[in-house]
């Protein structure tokens, strides 16, 4: 990106706050966070289920908007964005990966990716992101005659088809086994490493924190720690 | 194809059932429109070609006689193009196989040549001979319902003298397209009949010799038609002009284009209906489909969709079901206007009719059916992708339920839980289960509409024949007899009793109105012959005065004791003076009344009648119209109410048709709307029902709280469709009231039950349908999802 020696900014957010009104019940998911995301790192966030982590990773994917607080992308401000240019960011620089994996059920593997290539600027081959994750010989069933972890991987090939900026993934593991688990942690390992990709993982098993960069943990909807990890594991060899 | 148009696809294939329901109801709208539409447009220019080739001519008049000079000065009249003069007389006619007398209408037509104007279409057989006797062409009707053929005779008495007519052929002609017998309301093919003759065999049997009684005009493109018309009527008036009409007052241009224009209100209405109850179903099915994607629709926002682009795709969903509508309704609506366009050309008697297809017609029809719809799912459309993507990737927040309305009266002590879910999902969303319920009604007062033409026209037939005119036949004679000529009948064995009338031709004026009709002389006490209103009350016939129909009052503006001008046309011509004394709301025509010592008075002379109206003891018909055949003075002979069964056994045949096409159309609206709804149920309660059963429910169990909700909805929608189908009825009747019929508001207890059973029967069905959707709950996947 830039020749200075430490990597680009990609994120950053100032006192992040988001309130939810569910029905009649309103919950207060971030309240206060401040956090730095750098060119080509992967990061995990760590937290309970209530923590905040996924409204965080919602706002830094232009998915949703806080209730206070500043976001910088790049160095602009995400909170000035048009619902156009929400859009067009999405579209340009983020790829998602979601828990439920959010395949189109009545679209195959291969055009469930091909959703996404279809509208992006510099994309892959359908069939290339879908072999990254290891699913060349099931490109034509659809999300119904694959398993989880199958179904995981089409949406990473989704995700990274698009060549992204940026890699959001949110309990990408959450509903999966261990052993498909792996597979599809190294899927994502493999995109931060080949492409340089600077991805976020969500989870709530630390296990998968030693494949981070970075582990930030979450409590409450507050930061309670940042930790550099010294050694950084392959995905492969986690176990849990 | 991109993977948007795919899923597209595939997700119209899912929900193939909802979308054929959908397209069936928007295609029955579209067939309407296009069936009336193209109907009207084929029958208007087979008249409008029928019209231009035989020459219809444009201005009417009948006169007692006037020597042939006189058409030589009404051809010079400013603004008349051409003149035909013609004999027209009356005979009585014994058919053979016809106990009553028939009427014939003899027709002159030039010995050599055709007429400048108002030629006849010879279908079958030649012209006269004008040096034979007795030769004549015969009209297709009465041809076609005696069946008779080329060398065919009948016996007519023509002027007083028994002659045998024979037919040399069949023919027809636009100025009797419809035949209606002057002083009757339905044509009457079996009793009624024209026939053409030889222009010098008329002269010399009625001692006509180089004189006219009827001529007919056509006009300069720039004649003002009023100002001809006068002009004429001045010319005529020394002659016995009975007052010249125009093609308004020209009886069988009028029945047709009355006709018409009823067609063309129905290309209106029915389809509006449908049009607006396929809006609703679609949007109804749209916005279950946007829930049910809520995080497909997310997912895509998520990937950088643009707003537009999922509108369009949706868009492009309830698109590609309303061009299987169009397309539905396209060819049904070819078909509706082609068997229609047959229908009544056979009912008409085009000599030629091409059913045509305006594509104006088609594009306006489908155009009309992507307006309905995307204007019911532009909302829809609209709300789903304003959501943020964040917010429709969590499942939809719990929807908060309170309990029911009769719980809170207390008596959920009688509810088991079953109702208690039925009564809270109604109570939870009001508008929703008024709506469905609100289609429902649509389609049962659709199916009260198919019925109410018949239940109009059988009550307006018994109001007519069985109280108002109770007479058995109306005698009509050649001029008026002195009134002595009533005892010369009651004379007749089998005839029990006579009530003589007087008509009077006539013209109304009042202020700038005015109208030519005649006016009835009755006695003041009469039993068979009754003044009554729509509601049965006999109006009184007072000594002086006039007692106007509601039409004919409405077109002088005249009510209650105004005076309007009576100009006789006939005898002496008096202009007059009379005091409108009453007025009879009535069923149909333009008549006026007056007592018949009152009318004579008027008229400066001493009393005579025209007609009478004769009751004839059971059994006795045959003597009584074998007596009446011989009577030389009796020009003709109604039976109105055999004439009206035999009209009916036609139309009851159209209206069949017509019914067909409305019942069928009503199961389609009353099928989609339920089998919409219940889909739209089962997959919004999917989870619901299949936890249920996990737990421990029967599939009986489980199916009665998904069909007892739409078997309550159906239950409510029926009287409220009774209310719909009365307000469409009251607003068709409204709307097809012509100067000729006005339609009673009528509807008998077999029509609602009708209604209500057809809707019954389809909410059944579609439920029996979806039941098999309930059976077939997944539990354990429908519990794993994320949803």
């Amino acid at each position: 990106m830039d020749d200075s020696e430490t990597a680009e900014l990609v994120y950053e957010a100032r006192d992040l706050t988001k309130v939810y009104h569910m029905g009649e019940v309103s919950v207060q998911a971030l309240r206060g966070v401040d956090i730095q995301l750098y060119e080509s790192e992967l990061i995990v966030l760590l937290g309970h289920s209530g923590s905040g982590k996924s409204t965080l990773l919602n706002i830094l994917g232009g998915l949703d908007v806080p209730s206070s607080g500043e976001v910088f992308y790049r160095g602009s401000r995400m909170s000035d964005f048009s619902e156009a240019e929400l859009t067009r960011y999405r579209r340009e620089h983020v790829g998602f990966v979601f828990q439920f994996y959010n395949l189109i059920p009545s679209l195959t593997a291969r055009e469930n990716v091909a959703l996404v290539t279809e509208i992006a600027r510099d994309p892959m081959k359908p069939e290339d992101a879908l072999a990254l994750v290891d699913l060349t010989n099931r490109m034509d069933h659809f999300p119904s005659q694959m398993s989880g972890g199958e179904q995981q991987r089409v949406a990473i090939a989704r995700a990274i088809a698009k060549q992204p900026d940026v890699l959001l993934c949110d309990e990408p593991t959450g509903a999966l086994d261990l052993e498909t688990g792996i597979k599809v942690l190294e899927a994502i390992d493999n995109v931060n490493r080949e492409l340089g990709t600077t991805t976020a993982v969500i989870t709530h098993n630390s296990v998968i924190s030693d494949m981070a960069h970075r582990v930030i943990r979450l409590l409450d909807g507050q930061i309670e720690s940042i930790e550099e990890n010294d050694v950084i594991r392959a995905a492969s060899e986690l176990n849990w | 194809m991109s993977a948007l148009n795919r899923k597209l696809i595939r997700d119209l294939l899912h929900m193939k059932g909802q979308a054929i329901a959908i397209a069936a109801v928007i295609g029955c709208g579209i067939a309407i429109f296009i069936g009336a539409q193209s109907t009207h447009w084929s029958l208007q220019s087979a008249r409008q070609a029928y019209y231009e080739r035989n020459r219809f001519p444009e201005v009417f008049s009948s006169l007692k006689r006037a020597p042939n000079s006189i058409a030589g000065r009404v051809r010079d009249l400013p603004g008349v193009r051409s003149v035909v003069t013609r004999i027209v007389k009356g005979v009585t006619l014994t058919v053979p196989g016809l106990e009553e007398p028939a009427v014939g209408k003899l027709i002159s037509y030039p010995d050599r040549g055709e007429p400048v104007i108002s030629t006849v279409h010879l279908l079958t057989g030649r012209f006269p001979d004008p040096l034979r006797n007795g030769e004549v062409l015969v009209e297709e009707a009465f041809a076609s319902e005696h069946g008779f053929q080329q060398g065919d005779k009948i016996d007519a008495v023509m002027n007083g003298r028994l002659q045998t007519l024979t037919i040399t052929g069949v023919a027809m002609s636009p100025e009797y397209i419809t035949t209606i017998q002057p002083g009757s309301l339905w044509p009457d093919d079996k009793r009624f009949g024209i026939f053409w003759m030889p222009r010098r065999q008329m002269e010399a049997a009625f001692e006509m010799e180089g004189a006219f009684n009827d001529i007919a005009l056509t006009l300069t493109g720039n004649a003002i038609e009023e100002e001809v018309i006068r002009l004429l009527d001045r010319t005529l008036a020394p002659s016995g002009g009975l007052g010249a009409y125009g093609l308004d007052l020209h009886y069988s241009h009028r029945f047709i284009s009355d006709e018409l224009t009823q067609l063309r209100t129905m290309s209106i209405i029915p389809p509006t209906i449908f049009l607006g109850v396929a809006a609703f179903l679609l949007n109804v099915a749209l916005r279950r489909i946007l829930s049910l994607q809520r995080e497909q629709i997310a997912a895509l926002k998520a990937f950088g969709y643009s707003n537009r682009e999922i509108g369009f795709h949706y868009g492009g969903l309830i698109s590609a079901i309303i061009a299987l509508g169009s397309i539905l309704g396209c060819l049904l609506g070819i078909y509706m206007g082609k068997s229609m366009t047959a229908m009544y050309a056979e009912f008409y008697r085009f000599p030629i009719t091409v059913f045509k297809i305006d594509f104006r017609i088609l594009i306006g029809g489908v155009c009309l059916s992507f307006l309905a719809g995307l204007a019911g799912v532009v909302s829809a459309v609209r709300n789903a992708v304003r959501i943020q993507p964040a917010e429709a990737m969590r499942p939809e927040p719990p929807p908060s339920y309170e309990p029911s309305f009769i719980e809170r009266m207390g008596w959920h002590r009688f509810l088991s839980q079953a109702p208690r879910m039925i009564l809270r999902e109604l109570t939870r969303r009001p508008a929703k289960a008024a709506l469905t319920s609100l289609g429902i009604a649509f389609a049962c007062g659709i199916l009260i509409v198919g019925n109410f033409g018949k239940d109009a026209v059988t009550f307006l037939i018994d109001f007519q024949f069985d109280l108002q005119q109770r007479q058995d036949a109306t005698l009509t004679f050649y001029e008026a007899v002195p009134i002595r000529a009533i005892s010369s009948l009651k004379h007749i064995d089998g005839i029990v009793s006579v009530e003589p009338f007087r008509s009077v031709p006539v013209r109304f004026r009042h202020g700038q109105f005015s109208r030519q009709t005649s006016i009835m002389g009755v006695k003041e006490k009469r039993e068979l012959f009754r003044l009554l209103n729509t509601d049965g009350q006999e109006v009184p016939l007072p000594d002086d005065g006039l007692i106007l129909s509601s039409a004919l009052a409405g077109i002088l503006s005249a009510h209650i004791g105004d005076t309007v001008h009576v100009e006789v046309l006939e005898g002496e011509r008096a202009k007059r003076k009379v005091k409108v004394a009453g007025v009879v709301d009535d069923f149909s025509g333009t008549a006026s009344y007056m007592n018949i010592r009152s009318l004579n008075r008027l008229m400066s002379e001493p009393p005579v009648l025209t007609g009478a109206w004769i009751s004839i003891r059971d059994g006795s018909s045959h003597h009584v119209f074998q007596e009446l055949k011989e009577t030389p003075a009796i020009a003709g002979v109604t039976l109105q109410k055999v004439a009206v069964e035999g009209f009916m056994d036609s139309f009851a045949e159209n209206l069949l048709h017509m019914r067909m096409f409305n019942v069928v159309f009503a199961c389609i609206i009353a099928f989609g709307v339920v089998y919409n709804s219940a889909r739209v149920a089962l997959s919004e309660r999917g989870r619901e029902l299949a936890t249920l059963r996990v737990i421990g429910f029967t599939r009986g169990e489980v199916s009665s709280i998904l069909l007892g909700e739409l078997a309550f909805l159906t239950v409510i929608a029926i009287p409220v469709g009774f209310a719909i189908g009365y307000s469409l009825c009251l607003f068709i009747s409204t709307a097809l009231e012509t100067e000729l019929y006005r339609i009673p508001m009528v509807l008998n207890p077999p029509t609602f039950a009708f209604a209500a059973v057809v809707v019954g029967l389809a909410a059944l069905v579609s439920g029996l349908l979806v039941r098999r959707g309930i059976d077939h709950l997944d539990m354990v996947s429908v519990l794993k999802s994320s949803e």
